[in-house]
């Protein structure tokens, strides 16, 4: 198991960062994409916004961005028809199960 | 450069039938081998397997059950586009001097695991092609105000054409009505805007240009070449343009020295309806913005110019034939011999084939 599923399992959400390159580095990866130096971890923001979204079934499923980089596809809570792009949300959990899932809320600005 | 042509081609029907991967593609190459003029084993030089199969050692096992015993048998692998990378690969071995005679088989199984990239984490739970369709599709209709209707059109057209191929998945006209009223997948994907994995083979023997002559009257020349990875994750992508498509597209033009303005009859890589109305933009076939419009007169005028064998909707989407069954339709396009498919007079064709949500793209131009 990687680095970041160790975290994810404990319900943290971590990314890798490259203090050389002073970057992110996403997807997480044991080295930096750019130096291939090692990289740090950190836990990431919580606050993000919306960049797309779309519903299955009962499920709202969105693409939420982080610190202006980093996205990922969760599950959020909220009415479909009150989603707008940008709309800010904000992680409130993350686990790893049989799959990597993430969940978000809408938070009030 | 030494210039390479296709000068044999096979395929199987795609089925929804579990067979096995070697019979899937021992087939297809039986059908080359029963369809070319003097093409035996003794002067094939290598034999290039692209499939997602688990299998291992397909090269060496297909070689063996053809009785070809190559200098080079290797498997692509590359998801969606693993058949036009075969083809590439096959292209460069003839190109460089290193063989004169290569066979490309493709194959893949209803079930095979090139479905789901199970790497990308990023996409948490929803990890199925259907949700980075659904947010291209939701991100179409916020950007370009695209309709139901203008993606259905895009899944009637294909459908339609599908029926005057004999190798086609399926064989059913649906009404734009039917498709706009089929289940809904999400709330912006219906079932009938996807492709449907199946199992199916397809193959080419591909030869120098010293060679080709022996095997047919027509051989079918492989001008251009581009291909393009961005990332493998999805959500390094931009979502209302394949990006890699348009660096694949335009290397493509430039070493078959055309413009997009040249291209007669082209097969898109319409995994989902939204993929053919970004893909004739990103391919410069239609203006920006006119995607839609320019598939709906496509459709209005049952102009086959685009997947005349129906695309990955209506032939259906076995992942490591895919990309071959694309250029087997446009060298049979090339070399009238389409039958109720053919497009008049065409001398140029166009081949898309990409994998993972468009994160890597391939384009090949032939002529005849």
């Amino acid at each position: 198991m990687t680095k970041f599923e160790d975290e994810l399992k404990a319900g943290n959400f971590v990314t890798s960062e490259c203090m050389h390159c002073m970057k992110i580095v996403w997807p997480p990866s044991d080295y930096c994409d750019n130096c291939f130096r090692d990289v740090n971890w950190r836990k990431v923001s919580l606050d993000g916004k919306i960049i797309e979204w779309s519903k299955k079934g009962n499920d709202v499923f969105c693409i939420a961005e982080f610190e202006k980089t980093i996205q990922i596809m969760g599950k959020i809570d909220g009415n479909i028809n009150a989603l707008k792009y940008g709309q800010m949300i904000k992680l409130t959990k993350c686990l790893l199960e049989d799959k990597h899932r993430f969940f978000f809320s809408l938070t009030n600005n | 450069m030494n210039k390479v042509a296709i000068v044999g081609c096979g395929n199987t029907k795609f089925t929804k039938d579990e067979l096995p991967i070697e019979s899937l593609l021992l087939e297809s190459t039986k059908n080359v081998f029963d369809t070319t003029r003097n093409l035996s084993q003794d002067i094939v030089d290598g034999v290039i397997v692209s499939t997602n199969d688990n299998s291992k050692y397909l090269g060496a096992i297909l070689s063996e059950l053809s009785g070809i015993k190559p200098k080079i048998s290797h498997t692509v692998e590359h998801l969606c586009s693993s058949g036009t990378s075969a083809v590439i690969s096959g292209f460069s071995y003839i190109a460089s001097g290193l063989a004169d005679i290569i066979l490309i088989a493709g194959a893949d199984k209803i079930g095979n695991p090139g479905q789901v990239l199970e790497w990308d984490k990023s996409r948490g739970e929803f990890n199925h092609p259907i949700y980075w369709a659904s947010m291209f599709t939701k991100a179409h209709k916020r950007k370009f105000n695209t309709t139901e209707e203008e993606l259905a059109i895009v899944s009637a057209k294909n459908h339609k054409q599908a029926i005057d191929n004999p190798n086609a998945y399926s064989h059913k006209p649906y009404t734009i009505s039917e498709i706009m009223n089929s289940k809904n997948v999400t709330d912006d994907l219906r079932i009938l805007d996807c492709s449907y994995p199946c199992s199916g083979s397809s193959s080419i023997i591909l030869a120098s240009e010293d060679l080709a002559k022996k095997f047919t009257d027509l051989p079918i020349w492989i001008s251009g070449i581009g291909q393009k990875t961005n990332s493998a994750s999805f959500m390094k992508n931009q979502l209302t343009t394949f990006s890699s498509s348009v660096i694949a597209a335009n290397d493509a033009y430039n070493m078959a020295k055309i413009t997009s303005k040249e291209i007669d009859v082209a097969e898109i890589h319409d995994a989902f309806s939204v993929c053919e109305l970004m893909a004739v933009e990103d391919l410069n076939l239609a203006e920006r913005n006119t995607g839609a419009t320019y598939t709906r007169n496509l459709f209005n005028t049952e102009d086959r110019k685009i997947n005349p064998r129906g695309g990955l909707i209506g032939a259906g989407h076995p992942l490591g034939a895919t990309g071959i069954s694309q250029v087997v339709e446009i060298t049979q396009q090339l070399q009238n011999n389409a039958e109720k498919r053919q497009i008049s007079g065409a001398k140029k064709g166009l081949v898309h084939n990409m994998s993972a949500a468009a994160t890597s793209s391939s384009v090949l131009i032939l002529e005849s």
